[in-house]
């Protein structure tokens, strides 16, 4: 196990990419297994002398382990900075903040595009089918190796939730408290069916060449472009789209063609064009299959109470967005419901905001100040100068 | 105590230190935190509003937001030793239901209820023909939350019809000390404004669990 040289920029304090040797594989839920397995993220804030105050931030889709420093690719702030920062609400002159990028990804970690060792050439297809509680796997390999032996707290939104609630679940006596954000404990068929159409789109582009892209010397940039740009839709809420946009043209009066006359239509380009210069569409295929497998009570003969039992010590935080059509309140509700069946002491709060599924990582007030309120707290708890 | 609402200090005196406590609409956190303060409870609010929520969540109190009416079969039986429903049980839309609830979910039940046989509502009827409006009931009949008022005796008709055990009972009245009262005897129907219940189960409550059972059918 050797991890790089830290590298320092901004407010990051190290981080870099594990190594796991072929004799520590991943062990995988379809029963496959990953040799060698690398694990890439970043660290934030300073772990104190007692190990007690890491906290474990989650990505979703598209994101990683760039949760506070700028992206390597794009050079835009990183996704989270607008939480997670001295004085914010993960406050890294208070918490060691660990990014990383899940497994299935593209930006650092095992995924699609690493090379196989069996043939020496990019998986492709050949990458394993991975699962929420695969890449929560890795990560606990990857938290027990910076000698962590228990988690401050687990935080994500949307897929990152996911993998907060499989934490509890799969690691609860590692986990001191949980936040999860605008998710669901299991995907339901309106998100199973968003997916697909992405899937679709990336794999009717004849650039994508049945996954082996990268040995043609292509990409399926127009497919992924389209996956995204209908999953962004998804991102938001018809009253955001309304307030930004309206009908509002590029130009004036209409083209009489299928250009981009409304700025609507020239945003979701820009959202399909740029996205496909930092992700990889295997990855995107494999991440959102393993979204799609997700449903956390199946583990646990259909009860999702069941898989809460043994996390009864864990102080969770749910929390959802009035206008998130995605992970609507409901699911959100039914994981609290869950929990207090389980009679786990949880928070629950749905914040009203118009921004839709996306206000997880947008300047959201209440957001803002329900995650400072219910952090601090636990850190008194936990007794975290 | 001075300071402190004369029915959270009368709460403060019932609950036993360090027990397991669920607030129902516990508004901004201010019982349970003088619960954890005081009495080291391991405490769970459930209130409607978000401003609620977030000032209880900033105070670093568990809570759900959720409605009483809705969200309490979701809690296992016996998850609480006190459930605590202060001035709210005339708001619900099935306060029978909410009753047994509160002592299904826990060993004991605070419940205040403010009094629609005290003499001054008896009063406003009586001699304006009008709804009252009194210290205890604030609001005009269009824009009360009270749908479901009950009087004294109504109160511990429906205990007995759900086989309640009153453990105590305590007369409130703003600015002024609680009062140990009988709630049977007729005259406290006439004299008490608001009145605050510790009730518990005469018989064991049937282990309703969740939907589809916690471990499975």
């Amino acid at each position: 196990m050797t991890a790089q040289a830290p590298i320092t920029v901004g407010i990051e304090t190290g981080g870099g990419t594990w190594r796991f040797p072929a004799d520590r594989p991943l062990r995988l839920d379809s029963g496959a297994s990953l040799a060698p397995l690398e694990v890439a993220y970043k660290t934030y804030g300073k772990l104190n002398a007692e190990k007690t105050n890491a906290v474990l931030v989650c990505h979703a889709l598209t994101g990683d382990q760039h949760v506070a420093s700028n992206h390597p690719m794009t050079g835009k702030p990183g996704w989270w900075s607008l939480f997670v920062g001295p004085g914010l609400p993960l406050d890294t002159d208070r918490y060691f903040v660990i990014g990383t990028n899940v497994i299935g990804g593209c930006m650092g970690s095992t995924g699609p595009a690493s090379i196989d060792p069996a043939t020496g050439e990019a998986y492709g297809l050949k990458f394993p089918v991975i699962t929420i509680a695969d890449m929560v796997r890795a990560q606990a390999m990857l938290i027990e190796a910076l000698g962590i032996e228990t988690l401050f707290a687990a935080v994500g939104g949307s897929m990152g939730g996911m993998q907060v609630l499989q934490w509890a679940a799969d690691y609860p006596g590692k986990l001191f408290s949980a936040v999860c954000i605008a998710a669901a404990a299991r995907h339901s068929a309106q998100n199973i069916a968003f997916d697909e159409v992405g899937r679709q789109a990336v794999m009717a582009d004849p650039n994508w060449c049945g996954g082996a892209y990268l040995k043609a010397g292509v990409r399926p940039e127009k497919g992924l472009a389209v996956a995204r740009m209908a999953a962004h839709v998804t991102y938001l809420s018809e009253a955001a789209l309304q307030r930004k946009f309206g009908r509002e043209l590029r130009h004036d009066g209409l083209s009489w063609g299928f250009d981009a006359d409304f700025q609507v239509e020239s945003y979701l380009r820009h959202q399909g064009t740029s996205f496909v210069d930092r992700f990889d569409a295997n990855s995107y295929l494999y991440i959102t299959r393993a979204l799609d497998y997700f449903d956390l009570a199946a583990a646990h003969g259909g009860v999702l109470a069941a898989a809460f039992v043994p996390a009864r010590k864990v102080k969770f935080c749910v929390l959802s967005f009035s206008s998130d059509w995605l992970y609507p309140t409901v699911e959100s509700r039914d994981i609290v419901r869950a929990l207090n069946g389980a009679g786990c002491r949880a928070s629950f709060a749905e914040i009203q905001t118009d921004k839709g599924h996306d206000a997880f990582f947008l300047d959201e007030p209440v957001l803002d100040q329900t995650l400072r309120g219910f952090l601090a707290a636990q850190a008194q708890a936990r007794g975290l100068a | 105590m001075s300071g402190i609402r004369e029915d959270f200090a009368e709460i403060l005196k019932l609950v036993r230190p360090g027990a397991r406590v669920l607030d129902v609409g516990c508004g901004e956190g201010e019982l349970l935190e003088l619960l954890t303060r005081e009495k080291a409870v391991d405490g769970q609010g459930l209130e409607i509003s978000p401003e609620g929520v977030t000032a209880c969540l900033g105070r670093g109190l568990a809570v759900v937001q959720g409605d009483g009416d809705r969200d309490l079969d979701h809690f296992p039986t016996r998850a609480f030793d006190y459930a605590i429903l202060s001035k709210t049980l005339q708001q619900m839309r099935e306060p029978r239901h909410v009753l047994s609830e509160l002592l299904r979910i826990a060993e004991q039940a605070v419940v205040s209820v403010p009094n629609f046989g005290h003499w001054k509502v008896r009063w406003a009827l009586v001699s304006r023909g009008r709804m009252p409006e009194t210290g205890a009931l604030p609001e005009p009949w269009w824009s009360t939350p009270n749908i479901h008022l009950c009087t004294l005796r109504d109160f511990v008709g429906l205990c007995d019809a759900l086989e309640l055990r009153i453990d105590a009972c305590a007369s409130l009245a703003e600015g002024r000390p609680a009062r140990p009262i009988d709630p049977r005897q007729p005259l406290e129907n006439w004299r008490a404004e608001t009145a605050l219940f510790l009730l518990s189960r005469k018989a064991e409550p049937q282990p309703v669990m969740l939907q589809g059972g916690l471990f499975g059918e």
